[in-house]
């Protein structure tokens, strides 16, 4: 999968997670842009991330994402 | 590995969720009306997610001042865990509405428990919860590090439960009743299967910790809820999540949220009393492999010596063993009542006996108005109920008629059956009492009266809601097989129970002075297979029927009306001008004595050695509009 596959997927599960009908979301967002998206939602949007791709992060992983890009390039960059 | 319809993290025992959840709460949370109490229990009586339920508790709050409770019991609950809660209260929410709940949670801040509790002026005295969840981590109580020394081990012991003693003294004070929760024991291991042996080990701490916390509600008139269980019931290798832990210091992994909310919601239901009282059973392939009135007494499967046989055997002890604290138990099947109530009498393994049995109910009535009339027989609710069906059609039509009633999904395979009943958590309790332990003979006396039944709901509708699709065809060579099957195995609905040989199909399926017609039938909930086979053979301008039969797995979905069709425009291209059935009698096959007067058939005499004659003028015959679609060679134009 290339970077807009990943992003179109990682889009879904963000608006499952996060109860939000077709999200704005480009690869420079971050947690600010959505009131929904607090520390406890992202939890639950990393746990859903794993499962939907299939991966599972470290800590160290989740701190270093400071944009929705981070987060697709790694996923992009697992998926080889 | 699990499948996916055993997987009790996924809440195998109800329906699956739809896809649009998410869309479904929007329509309820953007529209002005009402929110009926059905609206939120139907939407919560599937399998919801983290996520799901996250976003129905937030319907729970925009549409607030919209929810019409109706029989959804208020609860203030609050929360006081260990590690991250904030996202436990939306499930318990979600749950609640699951148990007969409309839940607010009031969440103890993090760390802040005890504090909280016993704080004089605390948030949590102006809350207005009247009960709180306690629920620890044995990482927080202090039990996650060994103790080589036995004494330091019950010291640590000694402490966990101080601590949760100075909380339920707190609630007392605050007249909150606490629910204590066991501790899920730590998957890791110190020193193996020695850990058992060894006190100062963080299993047996968290072990010992959970016998006298059990003990501590008991004495101090708490609720117990046995998170410890659920978290086995899950598996401890999946219930814990380091990472998460270290992370975010969230106790368990979210996947099990659902499965541990709904575990608080059914204990909490039990409480407020909405926990059920009466299990309603279905008989063939629910009590016991087969169809009694087509297999007779020697065929069905019950017992020892058959995988089936011990499965419905097993289906048995759970009823009884329900009956033994309390649970009423009724009888609620499509079959002749005298060939329903035979394995009762006389069936040598059947542990259930006529006499366990509050409310019997066999006739040939839609299942949803029998139902009714056991909640009305016994004079309970029917939202006191669960029904148990094999059959996914008849547990889709009580669903959508009495969706008060409770209706566990059951997998094809009976053994399954228990595990999805007890799983669900329906009939959980939260005491035993001298009461219930008589409660099912006094019901079975008050259930001797009888109360008139009354057809419910609009059933046409719920036969479109099948979206059947019915295939009438010519015998062939790939349906032989089966059509004998049928011709030499249907008893109940069949005609003239005449049995042929393949061979004897095979000469039909080439005489073209007879009609033949085999019928398929498909409907949401799968493929039902052959359910009817008919032959006719002209004679002039008669045409007489020579077997008619059906399956009674299909009855009540107007596929006769379908038959009759077809063979009217079979007879009407030939010429013909009156169809003429014959009923001859069988000790099984009373059901369709009146098959052809319901059909519109007039009656033409007695046959000789017993049996009615019914004769249809093809003139009278009017083409029927049916809720099915039509397909295959002998199909009609509609």
């Amino acid at each position: 999968m290339d970077e807009t596959q990943v992003l179109a997927k990682f889009r879904d599960v963000f608006a499952d997670v996060m109860d939000i009908d077709d999200p704005e979301i480009g690869m420079e967002s971050t947690a600010k842009d959505f009131e929904e998206w607090d520390s406890l939602s992202n939890i639950r949007l990393v746990v859903a991330v794993e499962r939907a791709f299939g991966t599972r992060f470290s800590n160290a992983d989740i701190e270093g994402f400071s944009c929705v890009g981070d987060l697709v390039r790694a996923l992009v960059a697992r998926a080889g | 590995m699990h499948s996916p319809t055993t997987d009790p993290l996924g809440l195998p025992w109800l329906l699956p969720a739809p896809d649009d959840v998410r869309g479904q709460v929007r329509a309820l949370a953007g529209s002005a009306e009402a929110i009926a109490a059905q609206a939120l229990t139907g939407l919560a009586g599937h399998a919801l997610d983290l996520d799901q339920l996250t976003s129905v508790a937030k319907l729970l709050d925009k549409g607030r001042s919209r929810i019409e409770a109706g029989t959804l019991t208020p609860l203030k609950l609050a929360l006081l865990l260990d590690g991250t809660a904030d996202h436990l209260a939306p499930a318990i929410r979600g749950s609640g509405l699951r148990h007969g709940l409309l839940i607010d949670c009031w969440v103890a801040p993090y760390g802040q428990a005890l504090a909280e509790a016993t704080r004089p002026g605390s948030d949590l005295s102006a809350s207005g919860a009247q009960m709180a969840l306690v629920a620890s981590d044995f990482r927080s109580l202090g039990l996650g590090r060994p103790h080589v020394d036995a004494g330091a081990a019950e010291d640590a012991v000694a402490g966990a439960l101080a601590r949760i003693e100075a909380i339920v003294g707190g609630l007392a004070g605050l007249k909150i009743t606490p629910v204590l929760a066991t501790v899920p024991v730590p998957a890791g291991s110190w020193m193996g299967s020695f850990d058992a042996l060894a006190p100062g080990s963080p299993a047996a701490m968290v072990a010992a910790f959970n016998v006298r916390l059990a003990a501590l509600a008991q004495a101090r008139g708490a609720l117990l809820f046995d998170a410890a269980r659920v978290a086995a019931l899950a598996g401890h290798g999946r219930w814990f999540d380091d990472g998460l832990w270290n992370r975010s210091k969230i106790p368990f992994a979210l996947d099990a949220v659902p499965l541990w909310a709904d575990h608080v919601a059914r204990l909490l239901g039990a409480a407020r009393g909405k926990a059920r009282k009466c299990l309603v059973l279905d008989l063939d392939n629910t009590l016991w492999g087969g169809i009694i009135g087509d297999d007779g007494l020697e065929g069905i499967k019950l017992g020892q010596g058959s995988s089936d046989g011990e499965a419905h055997l097993a289906v048995q002890a759970m009823a009884l063993d329900l009956k033994a604290r309390g649970v009423v138990l009724a009888v609620v099947s499509k079959n002749e009542e005298a060939a329903a109530r035979l394995p009762f009498q006389k069936h040598p393994e059947m542990l259930l006996r006529e006499a366990d049995i509050a409310v019997f109910i066999a006739n040939w009535n839609d299942k949803a108005t029998n139902i009714a009339h056991v909640a009305t027989t016994l004079n309970i609710g029917v939202d006191a109920l669960l029904f148990l069906d094999d059959n996914p059609a008849e547990r889709a039509r009580v669903r959508q008629m009495l969706p008060q009633v409770a209706v566990p999904e059951v997998p094809a395979d009976p053994s399954l059956y228990p595990m999805m009943v007890m799983g669900s958590g329906w009939f959980d309790a939260v005491a035993l009492s001298d009461d219930d332990l008589k409660r099912a003979e006094q019901y079975r006396a008050n259930a001797e009266r009888s109360v008139a039944l009354q057809q419910i709901g609009d059933y046409d509708d719920y036969l479109a809601s099948l979206d059947m699709a019915c295939e009438l065809s010519r015998f062939d060579a790939i349906g032989r097989a089966r059509i004998a099957q049928l011709i030499n195995k249907s008893n109940q609905f069949n005609l003239t129970t005449r049995r042929y040989t393949e061979a004897e199909v095979a000469v039909a399926e080439a005489d073209d002075q007879v009609f033949d017609l085999q019928v398929r039938l498909v409907d949401r909930f799968g493929d039902n297979g052959m359910i009817s086979v008919v032959i006719a053979k002209a004679a002039g301008d008669e045409w007489l029927i020579d077997t008619w039969l059906m399956s009674c797995r299909v009855l009540g979905r107007r596929v006769e009306e379908a038959v009759l069709a077809s063979l009217v425009q079979g007879a009407r291209g030939a010429g013909a001008v009156r169809l003429v059935g014959e009923w001859l009698p069988s000790p099984k096959n009373a059901m369709v004595e009146r098959h052809y007067e319901k059909l519109g058939f007039k009656a033409a005499g007695a046959l000789e050695g017993g049996g009615t004659r019914w004769v249809l003028e093809l003139a009278d015959h009017v083409q029927p509009k049916l809720p099915m679609a039509l397909s295959g060679d002998r199909s009609f134009a509609a």
